[in-house]
């Protein structure tokens, strides 16, 4: 009785197609919003800016770039680390060279930057599909990595190899750099987190996201019905890598501060591709639950044996929580194959009838 | 137009003329690529063997080299035989294909490939994981008692570890392929790699099945851990080698055993030219990615790989 659409008219077509078009939905987005936006940074720490909320809603951006790719348009790509390093990179670049252009230009122009690497690396899937397409990105993800790290153009000659994020303002705020604060750090990505959301959800259950799914569910079908498949395969890398790019330079100069390419390793594209398994392939929803689970993992696992007066050594706890972290991801797998997302749509349901079943 | 003229020397006028130069030095090249192609085959086999019969890319290949490696190691250091110590960790990866196949595969039928694949990096976490905790993590020397002196032959420098590798693996093949040409199992397998269904019907236990796939490529990564494990010690980074191989694996083809091992041929050779004619030209360490790109170039041409069953789509 609690999430049912039972004397809810809509009396206008608009209203027929809203985004949220149940009442009880636009409750629950307006108490995450106001959660995140205002009762959160009342409550959190320094640890957890750092440590969990920022990461979190950095990698959030990057799920749902990666799960437009293979959750909605079907296409497995392992390259994610890759075109998040090229956003990275193109935004040192860019703000090294031009220092006085506003900050989240930079970020958006980056975000353009990977758009195009990505549809270059993923101008292979019209010939190659399934594993073979993704085995083939690790390509990208070796190569740029390399290219990064051999030409001394892209971290600026720097000594150490690592590029670090020079400090810049807006409206007289800083936002990147030592000085920043945690608070703002974290408004900044909450705001690029919530349009992206946006942004992409309205994407998939538009026309771009309709082709899609056609070209997912069944490649031959859809360009019989007339849907062009380079355009929609190519459409569907750019958009997803320009996620990934923007996701890449604020993990650089929003969490990370400096970095090396090896942040940018194939350990992030799988990290990425859990969190989208984990929360559920072809949902928006499920890649932010998603990324908050495989953030919150690790972390709990690092805390929970001292927690319970458990002591173990640090060099075997490593190996314990990488064996706890597989059987996790493994029993997640069997008990739920289509993620978080699944899950809370199963809880929807129940919450139609309960608590009374007639 | 003098700068083009200086690319074109350095990449292509200047490494051929290199090659031409010492016949002998290339052909020593060419002879260690093949080495060591040999040895990105063996990983490669086991991820076929595992692909065709049940249909899982199984990421954790490299951790299941690294996991018989140290088995190994482990066997070797409490002093027992040689003969002996490979038999354990030969049991071991029986037991754990076992293992596997009760906790982890049974409960997974049915599902998408890219879920199973996820399934075995859970895996590959979960052994590389107990492996390192069990045997610890510090790099270990492996000693199976084979030679190793280099000798020269009409002028081209090798060494009897390297051939002794490369006669394991051709044995392991050929004992392979004799397993499953002419037994009774082997006929199973190939039954089950052809149509699941079909071979249920006739009455093939899948499961039992899977468990001597999994047995199998278990024994096979113990050969890989055993061959790479001498040649450079056993360490956490042995699982690594699972990244070689899966530019050889879309080369030769998923379901290819011989499309595993000349694709392991070409790629250990094409990397080792690469990297020592255009290499510098490129500023080194070029062998990262090298295999990909070399693997994507092919795959424009033939997008099943080399020897893989040709893609039918129907609608």
């Amino acid at each position: 009785m609690f999430y049912r659409e039972a004397g809810q008219f809509k009396t206008r077509y608009d209203k027929d197609q809203a985004i949220f078009p149940i009442l009880q939905d636009r409750w629950f987005i307006a108490l995450v919003l106001i959660l995140a936006y205002v009762i959160v940074p009342l409550v959190a720490t320094e640890y957890w800016y750092q440590a969990v909320l920022i990461p979190f809603l950095i990698f959030s951006l990057a799920a749902i770039g990666l799960n437009l790719l293979t959750g909605y348009a079907g296409q497995v790509s392992l390259g994610t680390g890759a075109f998040m390093a090229v956003g990275a990179y193109a935004s040192y670049k860019l703000t090294t060279a031009f220092p006085d252009i506003n900050i989240f230009i930079v970020f958006i122009t980056s975000g353009l930057f990977a758009a195009a690497v990505g549809m270059v690396f993923g101008a292979p899937s019209l010939r190659i599909k399934g594993f073979y397409l993704a085995v083939a990105t690790l390509a990208a993800q070796f190569f740029i990595l390399w290219l990064f790290n051999k030409v001394g153009w892209f971290f600026n000659y720097s000594p150490s190899g690592t590029i670090t994020a020079p400090p810049r303002e807006f409206f007289g705020r800083m936002v990147t750099g030592p000085e920043a604060t945690s608070e703002t750090r974290y408004f900044i990505v909450l705001v690029f987190l919530t349009l992206g959301a946006l942004i992409a959800k309205n994407l998939v259950r538009g026309r771009v996201g309709r082709t899609w799914m056609a070209i997912r569910d069944m490649d031959i079908a859809a360009e019989i019905i007339g849907i062009n498949p380079l355009k929609t395969k190519l459409l569907a890398f750019g958009i997803s890598s320009f996620y990934c790019g923007v996701a890449g330079a604020l993990m650089i100069f929003i969490w990370l501060g400096s970095a090396e390419t090896e942040a940018f390793d194939i350990n992030l594209s799988f990290q990425i591709m859990f969190m989208i398994i984990i929360g559920g392939l072809g949902s928006i929803m499920g890649s932010i639950m998603g990324a908050a689970f495989i953030i919150l993992l690790p972390i709990f696992l690092t805390n929970f044996p001292p927690m319970i007066g458990l002591q173990i050594p640090t060099d075997l706890s490593k190996h314990v929580e990488e064996i706890v972290f597989g059987t996790l991801i493994v029993f997640f797998l069997i008990v739920e194959p289509h993620g978080l997302a699944r899950l809370w749509s199963i809880a929807k349901e129940k919450l139609r009838k309960w608590p009374f079943p007639y | 137009m003098e700068t083009l003229i200086m690319i074109a020397e350095v990449m292509f006028t200047a490494p051929i003329a290199d090659m031409i130069d010492s016949p002998v030095f290339l052909a020593e090249v060419i002879i260690s690529g093949l080495l060591t192609g040999v040895m990105y085959s063996l990983v490669a086999l086991g991820f076929v063997l595992i692909f065709k019969a049940s249909g899982v890319f199984n990421f954790a290949q490299g951790a299941m080299v690294l996991f018989a490696a140290l088995a190994l190691v482990g066997f070797l250091e409490q002093g027992v035989p040689v003969p002996v110590a490979i038999l354990g960790a030969v049991v071991i990866m029986a037991a754990l294909a076992y293992a596997i196949e009760y906790l982890m595969l049974r409960h997974l039928v049915n599902q998408e490939g890219i879920i199973l694949f996820m399934a075995t990096i859970g895996l590959n976490f979960i052994l590389e994981g107990s492996g390192q905790l069990a045997w610890g993590s510090n790099v270990k020397g492996l000693d199976i008692g084979l030679p190793d002196t280099s000798f020269e032959w009409y002028g081209i420098l090798l060494n009897t570890f390297d051939l002794s590798a490369a006669v394991i693996a051709a044995s392991l093949v050929a004992m392979l392929a004799v397993f499953f040409q002419y037994t009774n199992v082997g006929r199973a397998l190939r039954a089950v790699a052809d149509d699941h269904q079909a071979a249920l019907s006739v009455g093939i236990p899948l499961k039992t099945i899977w468990v001597i796939v999994w047995t199998v490529a278990g024994i096979v990564a113990l050969v890989a851990g055993v061959m790479w494990g001498s040649k450079s010690g056993v360490s956490f980074s042995l699982s690594l080698i699972a990244l070689k191989a899966l530019p050889v694996l879309i080369l030769g083809g998923f379901t290819s055993i011989p499309g595993a091992i000349i694709g392991g041929l070409v790629i250990g050779v094409g990397e080792k030219i690469a990297e020592i004619y255009w290499g510098p030209a490129f500023g080194g360490a070029i062998e990262d990615w090298f295999a990909y790109v070399l693997a994507l170039a092919f795959l424009m041409f033939r997008p099943q790989g080399l020897f893989g069953e040709k893609i039918i789509e129907r609608v």
